[in-house]
């Protein structure tokens, strides 16, 4: 059975023992375990189901590549589901739930599937479930659905919040085993500035657990020194806990700090998400352990050797009594060593090799322990645990030789790189067959931005494997990446390591080599998704030939464990298949992130009220007051309208409409956006933007204008002011603001970057108040005795004018066909001007009004609006603003766009005023129709509504659209369609609806 | 061919599975072909088969550099949904939705067609006014849509939170037979049925040069020699110019990355695909379980199939807005795929200025979902030299200032 040794254990405390739950049951640990090895220590060795067959499956790993053990934590707003237990740390009170099983974890229905693993083969989905074809969404795909997924999603709102940093570093390592460590020194030592990150909570990696001796002293002592070196030095920053995830173009990389995951109630953030730009990037991400392929390698109690290792030497947890070792390299000895030492049994190490092993061999062989040298393990004994292993000769089918009773199997397949940071931002892998994996071609690092090599790779994620070579390389690695920075590395040499040589390793692929059809269809590769060795080999066979095809097809790495484990595996199997080396079948796309990171990490503070923050008019907090029904526009809320009392929406909206039309009405017009073109080319510079002339506007004029953008389409509109002789103010429609900004200084950079002008989008620097209706002008008269009458101050110009003693500069503009004034204040003096406007306009019975209002006011008059007139996709002459493009300038943005065929074609859709013959209002969005069909069967369309709305004034619908050679087609009656199979009949009149003669804003 | 079936698996498995063939034969080019096809993506499949199926062209190559599927039919969100606003878009997406209906009896290969429904939210007025326009365009193109409220999108799609504090759901563009389907299988199964006609699928055969007499296609240049043939489809999406230059002409495309993500799988939480334009994201649950979420573009032009972050981090910052839940679900990979962009974002149809040359590209960010379409109109092109699929798509709109242009109705985001 797995147990808790008496002492032992160098990263937990046996004074601080610590209670948890998995599956509601209560245990015990200590502070410094994992949850793996608490679970383990509890003697609880099934921890989860597999994907596909719902195989009971056991702990594998002691780290980040663990592909079985995932649990569910937390509850609530705290629930997550997939955590690795391997990577979690104990805490007390910690509450885990295994996953991918029904009724419980030790007796699941869907275990069933694993008696029919014969009939679901890789890819058996795309073969069956045709027929009958509706059952493919009511009963196979359900079925399907609920047997996948892994964890419960999370039901409830996250409780947790996250950050982000940002940091430039000289030299960023990540990986803080000993090879980190010592690149970090060496850099650091330069004087650049460092960041090392490390995933676990621990520095030094592996190599306290595996041992060895540097400049004289243990590796463990060695570590010491290198930690508290680099803590001492200023320019040096380390987190542990912080995760390498990806690296990106031009030496951006991601760190992922899980914060409070090992300690809930520190408060702040979780999880911290460091975005990091590093001139150079030294990935030391170290190696992970092959498993080894043999019929029965998924059953609980077969582990990686150097997990079985790690959880006696740091966590003092005897995974079982009896270990039986099997390997086809060195390091397994490692372990064998390990646990004879703690006083453990290990009835035999079988090594694949003919020859075995060497110093190691040799020291587990004095320890007493039995060696067999070119054998095998047949088939790993047990269910829902091992009970023993059936040894044969690797040269062999399989024929067994003996069985020998054990509790664990560690294996050791020999170790591959991790080599995914690497490969992130296009660092290129070499076949390194001496040691049977893939490494970092250092010739072909990921490149910056001039073509330098950003990244290197150092320790055993170089491939360096042996401690001393390790260490040459990440000090070599350090030196080099600091003097890269600019810093110069003092001369010194590398920190010298003794171990004992090893024998070379013996690819093993398959186990035994000769293995039989029955043998195969149990050796999993992936053990998470359920890919076995005959699947692969299935894949090859059906033309699946591509490592890409085969992965997709057999889902071999997909889990999300991203095939840590079992990539180089299933390679050389595919490999063998094909008859081919493996360099020749390459490897799948190393992605980021390196493990899974939160979705909040990714998001970082951004949420909530922060995410895309809310803009706020100085009226805000008044509008807010009373009684706004908001509508956001853009990233700013405007007011649709006002509610009093308990009217609706639309009877608000009457009324607001109504007062304006009889007497007064005020708008906060303020997200009108507000750009100053400056400068002595401004106008040359405007009569290219706008459609129309602006250069010859005159000072204290106001004109509209149009913008297109180059294919000729509408795509902003606003009154052009002109301010002094080389001043223009231009306004635009609140949601173009910024993007018509952007848009002129698009063309002024990459255009006009000889043009004197410069642009401000001055938008939120003031404060506008549009005063509308036949009082507008009484309402101004009583806060100023500047001389506003139509004489003074007609209409299409502006004044600077003192309303009490605030200056403001208003327009004399009209979005609705009424007298009216826009007053424009400083931003801080908006709100006060706003309330003395109010209170001065009471006696007018004037009220507030909103967008809504303001939509059919301009409606009514036939006033086209951006976004609803237009869709990208409609020009001035189609809206009939033929007047407000120029004929004489020799071009302008869009010029050229307009000459095109289809956009000068006598037939497009144009603008009309629609009246439905039973004045009701026509629905947002109607097309016209005729009874015609095209080619494809649709229904020929012959215009649209654009705009339509109850008119208060004229008591009916009124509404605006766009029709096929509409105006010459006034006065006819056209068929819309409607949705319920109705007919809603139109007739073709002027846009204009009110107030042809524009009689009441000249006044 | 031999048929798949339950039956056929049953009789594997009697004999380990030793029994099944080749999904497609792997071919060494023959001299000369009546047609070939530069690109076995999902489109250059389609357009094979079809010329197959419905018009009995059968000496045909389909040429790939790589692996067949292994472009964006294979690193897309798997989105199937038909409600363009424009005609010609509704026309050629409603035939391809409706071909995904019966894809896997058709070609005795299950993709796994999902018709879960596709919800479009709307989520300012602006939008609202959009999606209602969209759903009357619909209605006289034949595209089974419906505007629907608050309540029934939360009925639909549970996870979903309405009130997000800056962009309420006022809404949505509801398309019940819209859903996904498995992005592999589509490429797999056309390959399948195309190698089973005696098409010639060769991969790892990258096309150098294009050969013409007298402003005439007469054949290629390949990695693997020389081949002849008497008309030339390139279905080759971001690599479009490349080969357009090798025939000759230009075409108005460039090439950018665009951004997708899956989360780690869970158990079932979300049936319908959602999409949320005004923050820009969108998301379904795969029936492996994994949450897929596709985002935007990358600002800039390039070819490498990355993923970069910028676009990642607005995308889940958006979702997490959206789903509140998903904050706590983690993100297991994220990549990049090349999308190849019109002027007016939506695709190229077209014969080109070499005579036997035609274009089928620029399908931007729609091209999966539009992957039987495009074959179905790709084919009558180049069987009767005119489709009414197509006709509109022709690569010399831009000229004419005839455009196509479906960002009116709603962003960018398929």
């Amino acid at each position: 059975m797995s147990t808790r040794l008496a002492t032992g254990g160098r990263l937990i405390d046996h004074a601080a023992p610590m209670t948890f739950t998995f599956n509601g049951k209560e245990m015990q640990g200590y502070a410094g375990d994992t949850l793996a090895s608490a679970l383990l220590a509890n003697d609880r060795m099934l921890v989860g189901r597999s994907f596909k067959y719902h195989r009971p499956r056991g702990i594998m790993a002691s780290g980040a590549e663990e592909p079985n053990a995932l649990v569910g934590l937390g509850r609530d707003g705290q629930f997550e589901p997939n955590q690795r237990a391997t990577t979690t740390e104990l805490f007390d009170g910690l509450e885990s739930t295994s996953q991918n099983h029904w009724p419980s974890l030790d007796h699941d229905i869907g275990a069933v599937n694993q008696y029919l693993g014969r009939v679901l083969p890789a890819g058996f989905y795309y073969k069956m479930f045709l027929y009958p074809r509706a059952f493919w969404k009511h009963v196979y795909e359900p079925f399907i659905r609920h047997s996948a997924g892994l964890g419960k999603a999370p039901q409830d709102r996250d409780a947790d919040s996250y950050e982000h940093f940002h940091v430039h570093v000289d030299v960023l390592v990540i990986g803080g085993g000993i090879a980190g460590l010592q690149a970090a020194c060496a850099a650091g030592r330069t004087g650049a500035k460092v960041l090392l990150i490390e995933q676990t909570a621990h520095w030094g990696g592996r190599a306290p657990v595996d041992g060895g001796v540097v400049d004289g002293i243990s590796v463990d002592a060695f570590t010491q020194n290198l930690i508290a070196e680099l803590d001492a030095m200023e320019n040096v920053t380390m987190r542990l806990r912080t995760m390498g995830a990806g690296v990106y173009d031009h030496g951006y990389v991601l760190g992922y700090e899980r914060r409070t995951d090992h300690a809930p109630d520190m408060g702040g953030p979780r999880h911290r998400l460091w975005r990091i730009r590093a001139a150079r990037t030294i990935t030391a991400t170290g190696a992970i352990e092959r498993p080894l392929s043999f019929s029965g390698n998924d059953i609980p109690g077969v582990m990686l050797a150097s997990a079985v290792r790690d959880y006696a030497v740091n966590f003092g947890v005897a995974v079982g009594d009896r270990t039986l070792v099997v390997t086809n390299n060195d390091d397994g000895y490692r372990t064998a060593i390990a646990l004879k030492n703690l006083g453990l049994d290990v009835p035999a190490v079988i090594d694949a090799r003919p020859a075995g092993g060497g110093a190691l061999a040799q020291e587990a062989a004095s320890l007493g322990i039995r060696i067999e040298t070119g054998k095998a393990v047949a088939k790993a004994l047990g269910g829902k645990r091992i009970t023993g292993a059936a040894v044969c000769a690797q040269a062999g089918t399989g024929s067994v030789d003996e069985e020998i009773e054990c509790d664990c199997i560690a294996m050791s397949g020999g170790w591959s790189p991790v080599v995914h940071l690497w490969s992130h931002c296009g660092g290129k892998l070499i076949w390194d067959a001496d040691h049977a994996f893939f490494r970092p071609d250092p010739a072909r690092p990921p490149l910056g931005a001039e073509g330098q090599g950003v990244v290197m790779a150092a320790g055993s994620a170089n491939g360096a494997l042996d401690l001393a070579i390790a260490l040459a390389d990440a000090d070599y690695a350090g030196r080099k990446a600091a003097e890269a920075t600019g810093y110069r590395p003092k001369r010194g040499r590398p920190p010298e390591a003794e171990q004992a040589g090893e024998a070379p390793i013996l690819p093993v692929w398959q186990m035994p080599e000769g293995a039989d059809q029955t043998l195969r269809a149990k050796t999993w590769l992936d053990f998470q998704n359920d890919v076995k060795v005959t699947d692969v080999q299935l894949a090859a066979r059906e033309g699946f030939e591509s490592v890409e095809h085969t992965k997709r097809y057999t889902t071999l790495g997909m889990a999300t464990d991203q095939g840590k484990l079992s990539n180089i595996n299933g390679l050389a199997v595919l490999s063998e298949a094909l008859g081919q080396a493996i360099p020749a079948t390459g490897t799948t796309t190393f992605r980021p992130p390196y493990t899974p990171i939160s979705m909040g990490a990714i998001a970082g503070e951004a949420r909530g009220d922060l995410f895309q923050p809310l803009r706020r008019t100085p009226m805000h907090e008044w509008h807010e007051a009373n009684g706004a029904e908001w509508e956001p526009v853009g990233q700013w809320r405007r007011p649709y309208c006002y509610i009093q009392g308990d009217e609706t929406p639309a009877d608000a909206v009457t009324r607001e409409v109504t007062a304006v039309r009889q007497s007064l009405g005020l708008l906060d017009a303020s997200t009108l956006g507000k750009i100053i073109v400056k400068g002595p080319d401004a106008g040359q510079f405007l009569d290219m933007m706008y459609t129309n002339m602006m250069s010859n506007l005159g000072i204290g004029k106001c004109r509209y204008g149009l913008m297109c953008n180059e294919n000729g389409f509408l795509i902003d509109d606003g009154v052009v002011a002109r301010i002094d002789a080389d001043t223009w103010l231009c306004h635009t429609t609140t949601g173009g603001a910024d993007h018509i900004h952007a848009h002129m200084e698009e063309w002024l950079q990459t255009e006009w970057w000889d043009w004197q002008v410069y642009t401000a989008n001055v938008t939120e620097q003031w404060a506008q108040i549009a005063v509308v209706g036949p009082n507008a002008r009484n309402l101004l008269e009583k806060f100023t005795d500047d001389d506003l009458s139509a004489e003074a101050f007609p209409f299409m110009t502006w004044k600077d004018v003192t309303l009490n003693s605030v200056r403001a500069r208003v327009f004399r503009i009209s979005f609705s066909g009424e007298l009216s004034y826009e007053v424009a204040t400083p931003a801080g003096m908006g709100r006060a001007v706003w309330n003395e406007l109010l209170a001065g306009a009471e006696e007018f019975g004037a009220t507030t009004y909103g967008t809504e209002a303001l939509h059919v006011l301009r409606a009514e008059k036939g006033f086209i609006m951006i976004g609803d007139e237009t869709d990208g996709t409609v020009t001035p002459q189609d809206l009939c603003l033929n007047w407000a493009v120029s004929k004489k300038k020799h071009d302008f943005i869009g010029k050229r766009g307009q000459q095109r065929s289809h956009l000068c074609d006598p037939k497009r859709w144009r603008l009309v005023g629609l009246q439905t013959l039973d004045g009701s209002v026509l629905p947002d969005g109607a097309y016209a129709a005729t009874q015609a069909r095209n080619a494809n069967g649709q229904r020929k369309t012959i215009g649209r509504v654009t705009s339509t709305y109850y008119s208060p004034t004229l008591k009916r619908g009124i509404a605006m659209g766009l029709v096929e050679n509409g105006p010459q087609r006034m006065g006819e009656v056209i068929d819309f369609p409607m949705l319920d199979g109705t007919v809603q009949q139109v007739r073709i009149v002027d846009p204009v609806q009110y107030d042809k003669a524009g009689e009441k804003q000249n006044v | 061919m031999k048929r798949y079936s339950a039956f056929a698996i049953a009789r594997e498995a009697l004999r380990f599975h030793s029994g099944w063939e080749r999904a497609w034969r792997s071919p060494a080019p023959k001299k000369r072909y009546d047609v070939i096809i530069v690109g076995a993506g999902g489109h250059g499949l389609a357009s094979a088969y079809y010329l197959g199926k419905n018009f009995g062209i059968t000496n045909v190559a389909v040429l790939e550099k790589g692996w067949l599927g292994g472009g964006n039919t294979g690193r897309n969100t798997t989105i199937i949904r038909s409600n363009y606003l424009q005609d010609p878009s509704a026309a050629i997406y409603e035939k391809a939705r409706s071909l995904y209906e019966t894809m896997s009896q058709d070609l005795n290969y299950n993709v796994m067609f999902s018709p879960r429904g596709v919800i479009m939210l709307a989520q300012t007025h602006h939008e609202v006014r959009g999606y209602q326009r969209t759903a009357y365009a619909n209605a006289l193109q034949g595209v089974e849509t419906q505007f629907i409220g608050p309540d029934k999108v939360k009925e639909l799609c549970p996870i979903i939170s309405l009130e997000g504090p800056r962009y309420p759901v006022l809404g949505g563009l509801w398309q019940p037979r819209g859903g996904t389907a498995r992005h592999d299988a589509v490429a797999w199964g056309y390959a399948r049925a195309c190698s089973d006609m005696g098409m010639d699928i060769i991969q790892q055969c990258e096309v150098t040069g294009i050969r013409k007499d007298g402003g005439k296609v007469t054949g290629v240049d390949t990695t693997k020699g020389a081949m002849d043939c008497g008309q030339l489809g390139l279905v080759v999406a971001g690599h479009s110019g490349v080969l357009a230059e090798m025939a000759g002409f230009r075409l108005p495309v460039e090439s950018l990355a665009l951004q997708a993500l899956v989360s780690e799988p869970v158990k079932p939480c979300m049936d319908v695909v959602v999409m949320a334009n005004t923050v820009h994201g969108y998301m379904s649950q795969s029936d492996k379980g994994e949450m897929v979420i596709g985002g935007g573009t990358d600002g800039f032009n390039n070819y490498t199939q990355r993923g970069s972050f910028h676009h990642i981090e607005e995308t889940v910052r958006a979702l997490i807005e959206t789903f509140p839940m998903i904050s706590r679900l983690k993100m297991l990979r994220q990549w990049g795929g090349i999308v190849d962009m019109t002027g007016d974002r939506s695709p190229i149809l077209s014969k080109t200025p070499v005579e036997g040359v035609f274009v089928n590209c620029g399908w931007g960010t729609g091209g999966f979902k539009s992957i039987p379409g495009s074959g179905w109109g790709m084919a009558e092109l180049m069987a009767k030299g005119h489709s009414p699929l197509t006709e509109e798509f022709s690569m010399y709109r831009f000229r004419e200032g005839k455009f196509i242009d479906e960002s009116v109705a709603a962003g960018v985001a398929h």
